[in-house]
């Protein structure tokens, strides 16, 4: 089955570039570690699920691009085109003159409607590409205006249009100290619209991505670029094909349909991270080795402490004693230290994959009282190795992940809207004070929800 | 991609404009080695074939073929204007786009205003209509005048309330130089005061100038130029006061260097929307991030470096000295204080080899020594070209809306009392049809307003930063 992205704005076109890129470059990449026939069998479903083919046998992304504005998807296309490996259809983007100026009213109000028809149109062509849909992924960030209101809008339009196919969407959070000044009313009004009519909401922070380029990568000057490559190599460590139950050459057919049906149980909670290891510079990577052992142990340690990274992880932190009541509301004013998850899935390539013994994730203190842990936690095996990593372990939470820095967003929204700054600027395309407030009462309940657990 | 329209009035307005069209074009050379006619020169040139006659000719894509400023020139006497048609940047400029008359303003708002303002009405519009017309998609007009004449004041301030009515979804980014105390016309501050109503109304976004800080900057790049020390010559084409190798090849004019930094403030606020980079920034997203109040629009500029050493050897820790710099006052285009005042909202608008890693690094530097208004302690707008403005390797653009504004306002408000305590030269305003001491009396309670805003946010300074009670769920 297929995925169809849908990149949006700046940041969800050259991320999304990134994307294609690192799962095409894993695809052919020659250090499979497995056999050939095995290795053909992962390219062959890896390129069903994101490629069409042309007639001269270029693989094409199966993508629209959308932006108010020329210039990223221009150099977006000439990029992809440039690699002379596979590339992105010239006539599925979607291009204005004049972007959204950071302005979630303006994309969603105006650029939206305005423009329905045409992208719904070639998201259409796009799913008729395919021989059979998993569903779409879509690319955006909170922060500005096209990515996180366009983005809403047209999430919305392919729920309405797409009801039974999947929709999740991967959204990028801004950094702390401020990209846009705006940049927590928009990620409030994206949150809340996005929680009513998207299945899954994978997150990525800007600042633990950029810790990760700091501390595990060693690159001193980080630039975007770095940034969204070290997302691109989360996302297809994730996405690449995994064993089905048949095993060997074998692979799962719905990602999407996957990866939902096992992470998220209940529509109240729909946030998920990723936590990838390991993350290191190619420099770094020839002079190390690791075991399966070691790595599960620091991925199981990361879940509980709520580490964002593999360096500096609090080990002090323990998943709560059995027998003991278990702890009641938690105050966020203190440190939230244990880390409860509602399901894990781990995902594992590589060598001697089938040796990794993953007990430490079965461990019912790990999660919430609601699900037992045969329900709550699953593992993919997959031989093939991914992107010249002998052994790489990917997992992607449904936990109290992201309750702090939810928290921290509506936070800060909440106090610029007590003094009614920048309103005029969203009240003049007719987004009111009352969808402010609606928003903020969603995600208050979304905030309390996975405080809960 | 977006078009702007600069339309400059009044003498100092006009070589302004002429400055910064040197530079644009400057630049544009520079960046645009083969010549071919792109969407970047479109935003603020068209390209024409001159060889077809009357309005047609056109060309919207291929080879450049003669260019034409999308610009408007407007004031009230020949001479400047004259100038630079005779000027190197004559051809530069449609003959179509420029509306004169002879007698000028006499340093009287009410003349530039009232008496040009309905008599060049007509004229106005339908320049303003063409040049739109010209534009596939017309983002933004930027109005370059002074506050303390009469042309650029008077008559510069009548065309926002017509840009207003006429393109009410255009936004209005208005350069205004702003007399100093030592101004040598008398009747600057009620000019500058019945402008400032005209601001404070119809404008977008306004970028205060004052002269004294231009000449500030002048006197410390000579200072640096001619100290002789070790290392310190300067890089050609780097000055960002000097149009050597420009166009205009003759001496350069006293007010020429001033205006120059002037003409290199709008051309990096306009590089983000233009060029390509990681991290884009359009015109409209200026007024959507710094303008948290629609009266409160007024931004006080800086801008670094102001020229670059020869010195190739010198290591990037130059880098983190252009962050510091955007923050002292040396580099303001507006005498200010805004590190002792309340930041409202910042914007840092970096231009060349500059990673948002180095922006992070800078702007956790920073934020201790400034203070951010209690909602906005985050209030940090940031955005990253790769094309680096001529002669330099990066820079920095840092727009601030600070309370910082305040003094400069209220010391414009004594002046202008001052004078009309006296009632001096007022009769030559109350002669005009139209004028009434009302007008006047409006105008300084529309800036004691705006003093008045600032004055409550100023007022939360000193107040500990606390969260507000959130709403409660109940479960």
């Amino acid at each position: 089955m297929s995925v169809v992205t849908v990149q949006l704005g700046q940041c969800g076109n050259q991320i999304g570039f990134e994307v294609f890129d690192a799962l095409y470059s894993d695809s052919h990449c020659p250090q499979g570690l497995c056999s050939k026939r095995e290795n053909e069998a992962y390219q062959a479903s890896s390129k069903e699920r994101f490629f069409s083919e042309e007639e001269n046998g270029v693989p094409i992304a199966r993508a629209v691009l959308v932006d108010m504005e020329p210039k990223v998807i221009n150099q977006t296309l000439s990029k992809a085109a440039q690699s002379g490996q596979w590339k992105y259809a010239q006539h599925s983007c979607f291009c204005q003159k004049e972007g959204s100026g950071n302005n979630w009213a303006y994309g969603y109000s105006v650029h939206g409607p305005r423009h329905e028809e045409s992208i719904m149109n070639l998201i259409q062509k796009e799913v008729e590409k395919c021989d059979s849909l998993s569903g779409f992924f879509i690319i955006m960030s909170m922060a500005g205006g096209t990515g996180s209101g366009l983005g809403a809008f047209v999430t919305q339009n392919l729920q309405d249009q797409y009801s039974n196919s999947l929709k999740m969407n991967q959204i990028i959070w801004p950094y702390g100290t401020g990209e846009v000044i705006v940049q927590n009313y928009n990620s409030v009004l994206t949150l809340s619209h996005l929680y009513r009519s998207s299945d899954a909401l994978l997150v990525h922070e800007n600042d633990a991505v950029h810790k990760i380029c700091a501390k595990l990568m060693n690159i001193k000057q980080i630039s975007f670029s770095d940034i969204n490559q070290v997302l691109a190599h989360q996302l297809g460590s994730v996405f690449q094909p995994t064993y089905s139950v048949e095993g060997s050459c074998h692979y799962r057919r719905n990602p999407l349909g996957d990866l939902m049906e096992n992470l998220v149980p209940h529509p109240e909670f729909k946030m998920l991270g990723i936590r990838n290891i390991p993350q290191m510079s190619e420099n770094s990577l020839t002079y190390s080795t690791f075991t399966w052992a070691g790595l599960l142990k620091h991925l199981r340690q990361m879940l509980i402490s709520n580490s964002k990274m593999e360096e500096g992880i609090n080990w002090q932190i323990r998943p709560p004693l059995p027998g003991l009541p278990t702890l009641g509301k938690v105050s966020l004013n203190r440190e939230l230290h244990f880390n409860t998850s509602i399901a894990n899935l781990v995902i594992l390539r590589g060598k001697d994959v089938h040796s990794a013994d993953l007990g430490g994730f079965k461990d019912p203190a790990l999660y919430t009282s609601w699900l037992e842990p045969i329900d709550a936690f699953n593992v993919w095996k997959t031989q093939r190795a991914f992107s010249k990593y002998e052994k790489s372990a990917a997992l992607v939470s449904n936990s109290q992940f992201l309750l702090k820095p939810l928290d921290t967003i509506v936070g800060k929204a909440w106090n610029m809207f007590a003094s009614k700054a920048y309103i005029h600027q969203y009240t003049k395309f007719g987004i009111e004070e009352e969808d402010f407030l609606d928003s903020f009462t969603l995600l208050e309940q979304v905030v309390a929800s996975y405080c809960n657990l | 991609m977006t078009q702007s329209v600069v339309v400059q009035v009044g003498q100092c307005g006009n070589q302004i404009g002429c400055c910064f069209w040197d530079l644009a074009l400057r630049e544009h050379a520079a960046v645009n080695q083969q010549g071919i006619y792109d969407e970047a020169i479109s935003s603020f040139f068209r390209n024409v074939d001159t060889r077809v006659v009357g309005d047609g000719g056109s060309i919207s894509k291929g080879k450049i073929c003669s260019l034409k400023a999308r610009a408007v020139l407007i004031d009230m006497e020949e001479g400047v204007v004259n100038e630079i048609l005779q000027g190197p940047l004559r051809d530069v400029f449609d003959s179509k786009q420029l509306i004169t008359d002879i007698s000028g303003s006499g340093n009287n708002w009410a003349v530039g205003h009232k008496v040009f303002g309905s008599l060049y009405r007509e004229q106005i519009l339908e320049k303003l209509r063409k040049s739109a017309e010209h534009c596939d998609c017309l983002q933004c007009f930027f109005i370059i005048h002074s506050m303390g004449g009469g042309t650029g004041s008077g008559l510069g301030t009548f065309l926002l309330k017509v840009l207003e009515d006429e393109f009410p979804e255009v936004y209005r980014f208005v350069t205004s130089v702003y007399p100093s105390a030592e101004d040598d016309v008398i009747t600057s501050p009620y000019n500058s005061i019945l402008a400032m109503k005209e601001l404070n109304e119809h404008a977008d976004c306004v970028l205060p100038i004052d002269n004294q800080s231009l000449f500030d900057i002048i006197s410390k790049i000579d200072l640096m130029v001619n100290s002789g020390k070790l290392g310190t010559t300067i890089k050609a084409k780097s000055l960002v006061t000097s149009s050597a190798g420009a166009v205009k090849k003759r001496h350069q004019k006293p007010f020429d260097a001033m205006n120059n930094i002037v003409a290199n403030l709008l051309l990096n606020l306009t590089s983000s929307a233009r060029f390509e980079g990681s991290l884009n920034m359009d015109l409209n997203e200026i007024s959507m991030n710094l303008v948290p109040f629609p009266q409160l629009h007024y931004l006080v500029s800086s801008l670094t470096p102001l020229y670059t050493l020869a010195d190739v050897n010198i290591p990037t820790r130059r880098l983190d000295q252009m962050f510091s710099d955007a923050f002292s006052k040396d580099h303001q285009l507006i005498r200010a204080d805004p590190k002792h005042s309340l930041y409202l909202a910042c914007a840092l608008m970096v231009r060349g080899n500059v990673q948002v890693s180095d922006l992070r690094r800078n702007i956790e530097r920073l934020k201790p020594s400034l203070r951010f208004i209690s909602w906005n302690q985050e209030g940090w707008k940031t955005s990253l070209c790769s094309v680096p403005p001529v002669g330099h390797s990066h820079s920095l653009l840092a727009l601030a809306n600070n309370t910082c504004v305040k003094p400069t306002f209220m010391e414009l408000r004594d002046r202008f009392t001052r004078l009309y305590k006296k009632k001096a030269h007022l009769h030559h305003y109350l002669q005009i049809e139209g004028m009434e001491e009302s007008c006047f009396m409006e105008a300084v309670s529309s800036l004691s307003r705006l003093i008045e805003e600032y004055n409550q946010l100023d007022a939360t300074k000193s107040m500990p930063v606390e969260d507000l009670p959130r709403l409660s769920i109940a479960m």
